[in-house]
Formats: C-alpha cells, sequence, structure tokens
C-alpha cells in the first residue's frame, strides 16, 4: 500500500524533505510507523513528535491505503 | 449569526495594526455588544546562549490547523455566550515586537468576552499545528516549542 508522508519544523529539517510516498508491507500502526519514519533521523526527543493520520492524532490507528500521515514535532502557535 | 461561516485565519507575515482597528470598527453597528475581549500576541526578543531572536518563521499543517481552528470555535461558541470571535494567526516570518496572533471575541458582557478570549487562545497554543523557527541575528536558529 501507498502512503503519503508529511514532514514539518524539526522533523522536516532532519528528514531534509517536506512530503514522501512510501510503499508499505502489512499492517502496522500508527505509532509503529512513526518509529520507522523516525529512525535514523537526528531528532533529540522523538517521544516530543505526534503522529496524525488523516488529521486524527489517535496513534492506535492501523494504517490504510491512500493515507495521508503527518509528523508533528511540538507545537509552537501564538 | 458569522458563528457557521468559513473563517480565514491564516495572514501571511505580521499581523498589520490596521486589522485591529478595522476588526473593532466593523462590529460596533452590533449594538447587543458590550464588550470586546482581544489578545495580542507579540514576537519576544529572547535570549539563547548570548543569541537574540530576530524573528520567528512560522509554518503549519494548513489543513489541519484550519479543521483544528474551527473545532475550537465551535466549543467556543458552544461553551460561551459570545456574539462573535475572529482568529488571525501569522504565517511565515514575523519579526520582533511584531503581531503574530490575534484573538477577538465579543459578547453582551465582560467577564464571557475575557474568559472566551482566554480559551481560545490556550486551545490554539495546545492544539493547533503550528511550527515556529526562532531565528537568531547570525542567522542560526532554534524551534520554539509552547509551555
Amino acid at each position: 500500500m501507498k502512503v503519503t508522508i508529511k514532514y514539518f519544523g524539526l522533523v522536516a529539517e532532519a528528514a531534509d524533505k517536506s512530503e514522501e510516498v512510501l510503499e508499505l508491507n502489512g499492517a502496522l500502526t500508527a505509532s509503529e510507523l512513526k518509529i520507522q519514519c523516525l529512525n535514523g533521523l537526528a531528532i533529540a526527543d522523538k517521544d516530543s513528535v505526534q503522529i496524525a493520520v488523516n488529521q486524527n492524532l489517535d496513534d492506535t490507528i492501523t494504517i490504510k491505503d491512500g493515507d495521508e500521515v503527518a509528523l508533528l514535532p511540538p507545537f509552537a502557535g501564538g | 449569526m458569522d458563528k457557521k461561516k468559513p473563517k480565514k485565519v491564516f495572514v501571511q507575515g505580521a499581523i498589520p495594526l490596521e486589522k485591529i482597528a478595522n476588526s473593532v470598527a466593523n462590529h460596533q453597528s452590533k449594538t447587543n455588544i458590550g464588550a470586546h475581549s482581544i489578545f495580542l500576541g507579540q514576537i519576544r526578543a529572547d535570549e539563547v546562549e548570548g543569541k537574540t531572536v530576530t524573528a520567528i518563521d512560522y509554518a503549519a499543517y494548513e489543513e489541519m490547523a484550519e479543521k483544528v481552528f474551527h473545532e475550537i470555535r465551535e466549543a467556543a461558541f458552544a461553551k460561551f455566550d459570545i456574539t462573535c470571535a475572529h482568529i488571525y494567526h501569522s504565517l511565515g516570518k514575523v519579526n520582533v515586537g511584531e503581531l503574530c496572533l490575534f484573538v477577538f471575541t465579543s459578547s453582551a458582557h465582560r467577564k464571557i468576552a475575557i474568559e472566551a478570549t482566554n480559551f481560545f487562545v490556550e486551545e490554539i497554543k495546545a492544539r493547533v499545528p503550528v511550527f515556529g523557527k526562532e531565528i537568531f541575528e547570525d542567522e542560526t536558529h532554534q524551534w520554539k516549542v509552547n509551555k
């Protein structure tokens, strides 16, 4: 299945990209996908990064074909 | 009421001061309003290890941010007896001393407007996927985190 991954802020900086399409095999949860995407990136506090699946912050969701996934560092609005 | 109208929240660059005066002027014909409450977020020249912040460059997951702004609006209208509410947030570079967030609520009475504005500001800071790169005078940067 194909999933679009969007990177923001310090995650985009560490990954050196803002978006990519990943080809995934087998069932995995958002939480597992987050670990896979952040693996190898120079990010000090990976626990502070949240994953949104189709704009939903629940990391227990099972990833489906065509999902839009976003890796979100701590929010800094205002 | 303007509760259901789609609202454009993001503004490119600093929020112009005229927007604040214009927002007040636009509500002078609504004579059931007795109180406006305004919050203005301004970029602070924080010092970090001897370097001074000169600007914040804002980015957002815009589609999700618009959705969350809408949810916050709906929650605020359900919770507080406000007449109207307007939110503007910057995207892109905003220099120290300039404005990056403008929350404007109106109600018949002051307490409700003040409480509603506080609610908006706290919810926006906690829930909206906006990211801020704090730029120092030597062009290095660090990523802002809301406390």
